[in-house]
């Protein structure tokens, strides 16, 4: 490339209005809609999720804009389907906030999806909100993590099984951050309730055999197997497992079922029994929640099977976030921070939700259900419970200018034993 | 002893699930030298035929071992009508023309069922027990099914008149023409044949994977590498190269765990080309089918 003075000078004040522009854009347009961005599979393999999730975020921005918008400006809704590739959400994230420049995106579905556009909404300075359940560890200061972690979840479930089992636990879960992290959880919460861990194997995600495991499994006799598998591949292994008739004599309990409606896809009596904790389960009998699925299956243009957290907590995400801008009073990023971080709270359909401030995720309810004829029965359930494994190592109230990851090398790496 | 019983049968089951898959891609691909990227999605209709069908009242049995290949059969002699026949001798070609396949078949059966399809069929066969052991009685019958597929093909290749014709045709097409053949109509069924193969490997298998849109993509690697490493001999070959494989695989698998049982599989397949490149008949078993 040749440089010479007029084109050096035509491209320096280019850039430099290219930085101003955001900031005299914003304050000159007020009554301009806010610019809202999901970022959720439509299709490719995780549309199974991101469907009813965008299903969830659009029903929200429907509800607020008619109740007359938010600080009396509509949201305007951008949707990107990154096609459960993680390229594509790297692109669409940076299409997001520098092209479009967005007040909030929320979305990602995996880790992976997480891991690959939080850096790039850092940089750009782009409020996110992450709504699945997931290993826990994120400590962002521009991050907001909704779903629910494993010291919310896997910490009722372990010792329930346990109880009602026995202490011996054969692990299975898929081979990647999210398998491998939520694993060392299990074993943690095995140990800690006095248990033992037999084993625990890994599973690349196109795995549709699992013989070989099984019959580990049935010579190994555990008193239960707790699953941490993920995907469509992965549901074989509760068909091949009922298959052999293990379901009835080592039962199962599951970090990730139900919430891809995998129990009503599978027959009745391969899922009976099975336990799962979450933040949310369909049948959750309140008039919010009734009212919620009502709302939803007739709003959206496609069917959805089952609701579970990850829908509803992608509808309540966009609540909290609302609800940190109306206290914000606008929606410039560090104010409204502030406000979500002070703490803001919400009543959703699971209950009520507050911004647990030191790790920016949420004190919320957590439910632990049986699979019961291809429904979910709530046997128990612990109002507001704290993200306890992401509070052992993250404080953004003593230091808030972080965006770290804590668990990306598992547990030991930070600290936790 | 009763566990070592278990696990020689687990591993005849991996092996025999290798071979299913493969089969009907060996078909297409080693006879017919068509590289068919929409080979999974043919398992996947077979799956979605069964699913289906099962729905709509029909027997299980009936709808695996009829309905599935009849219909991805019909599918395939289709796709070859209106797709492939234009492309005979084009590897390239093809290769794009049936990669573009699979995404409309992925995109069409999403548009039709949804991302996620309720597979609510069991097994029809239970389990049974060995000594203290329960193995599943269903993978019995499909290794039995592998066996009794290899021997249908294989008698019709060898002794019917259209294996003949079949085999006539792929090693020399003008001399079959010139001969008085219709190498067309025989194109068009041997890829129906190899399309029907597929939709019952998809159709049986249907009850212990499940069916959802997507589920092609984890069949279609390890049946390319099967048949590959297999070489020109498609019987034969697909049967030692899933003998191989599957065999590694499933020791592995028992010995470590599954992700490095997944290694060592794709490990043997790349020596074993690299030792072989024209696949394990490439060198022995030559002259078999």
């Amino acid at each position: 490339m040749i440089l010479n003075r007029r084109a050096l000078l035509k491209a320096t004040s280019v850039s430099a209005l290219g930085l101003a522009a955001p900031a005299l854009i914003r304050s000159a347009r007020a009554d301009a809609p806010i610019k809202m961005a999901a970022l959720l599979d439509q299709s490719g393999g995780l549309d199974l999720l991101g469907t009813p999730m965008l299903e969830a975020t659009k029903l929200a921005v429907k509800e607020i804009n008619a109740g007359g918008g938010l600080l009396g400006r509509q949201i305007d809704l951008i949707t990107y389907d990154p096609q459960t590739t993680i390229q594509f959400y790297t692109q669409f994230a940076t299409q997001a906030a520098a092209g479009e420049h967005v007040d909030v995106v929320q979305g990602g579905i995996t880790s992976a999806s997480r891991e690959a556009i939080r850096p790039v909404l850092d940089r750009f300075q782009t409020l996110y909100f992450y709504n699945t359940f997931y290993e826990g560890g994120v400590c962002d200061s521009n991050t907001f993590c909704t779903g629910s972690t494993p010291a919310q979840t896997v910490e009722k479930l372990v010792p329930y099984a346990m109880k009602k089992w026995g202490k011996k636990v054969y692990v299975v879960a898929a081979d990647y951050n999210y398998g491998q992290i939520t694993s060392e959880w299990v074993k943690k919460y095995v140990r800690d309730n006095g248990g033992t861990t037999v084993a625990v194997e890994f599973f690349p995600l196109d795995v549709t055999n699992f013989g070989p495991t099984i019959k580990k499994i049935e010579a190994a006799k555990p008193d239960f197997v707790m699953s941490a598998l993920v995907g469509a591949a992965h549901i074989s292994f509760y068909r091949q497992y009922a298959a052999v008739a293990l379901n009835k004599s080592i039962p199962i309990a599951s970090t990730v079922f139900t919430v891809g409606g995998e129990h009503t896809l599978v027959a009745p009596e391969e899922s009976e029994g099975m336990l799962v904790s979450f933040a949310y389960f369909e049948e959750i009998e309140t008039p919010a929640n009734k009212k919620f699925i009502a709302d939803l299956r007739a709003n959206a243009s496609k069917k959805i099977n089952y609701v579970s957290e990850v829908t509803a907590r992608s509808y309540e995400g966009v609540y909290l976030w609302a609800e940190g801008v109306r206290k914000a009073g606008t929606t410039e990023r560090t104010a409204v921070i502030k406000a979500l971080r002070s703490p803001v709270g919400v009543d959703g359909p699971s209950g009520k939700l507050t911004i647990e401030p030191k790790t920016n995720h949420l004190l919320q309810n957590i439910y632990l259900a049986e699979v019961k004829n291809q429904k979910l029965n709530i046997v128990q359930s612990f109002p507001a419970q704290p993200p306890t494994d992401t509070l052992l190592v993250c404080d953004l109230n003593a230091k808030p200018d972080q965006a770290t990851f804590y668990f990306e090398n598992g547990l030991e790496a930070a600290g936790i034993k | 002893m009763d566990y070592v019983v278990v696990l020689v049968l687990q591993i005849i089951y991996g092996i025999a699930n290798l071979a299913l898959i493969g089969l009907g891609l060996a078909i297409i691909f080693g006879m017919m030298r068509v590289i068919n990227l929409a080979h999974g999605e043919f398992l996947m209709l077979g799956g979605y035929a069964v699913v289906v069908s099962t729905n709509l009242g029909v027997n299980i049995w009936i709808a695996m071992l009829v309905l599935a290949p009849l219909v991805v059969g019909i599918i395939g002699v289709v796709v070859e009508r209106v797709l492939i026949r234009f492309l005979y001798g084009r590897t390239v070609d093809t290769l794009l023309a049936t990669w573009g396949l699979s995404l409309f078949l992925v995109g069409i059966v999403t548009a039709i069922f949804g991302p996620q399809t309720s597979t609510t069929i069991s097994p029809p066969i239970g389990a049974i027990a060995v000594g203290d052991y329960a193995s599943s009685g269903y993978e019995l019958f499909l290794i039995l099914l592998t066996l009794a597929l290899f021997g249908a093909v294989f008698a019709v290749l060898r002794y019917s008149r259209l294996g003949l014709l079949a085999r006539g045709t792929m090693q020399r097409a003008d001399m079959a023409a010139a001969l008085g053949v219709s190498t067309s109509r025989i194109y068009m069924i041997t890829f129906g044949l190899g399309s029907a193969v597929a939709g019952l490997a998809g159709g049986v298998l249907a009850p212990i994977t499940g069916v959802v849109p997507t589920i092609g993509a984890t069949y279609i690697a390890k049946a390319f590498i099967t048949v590959i490493t297999g070489g020109t001999a498609i019987l034969a070959g697909t049967a030692t190269a899933a003998g191989l494989l599957g065999a590694m695989n499933g020791i592995v698998t028992f010995l470590t765990g599954p992700t490095v049982g997944e290694v060592a599989l794709l490990a043997a397949a790349i020596v074993l080309l690299r030792l072989m490149p024209s696949g394990i008949t490439g060198r022995f078993f030559r002259k078999s089918l």
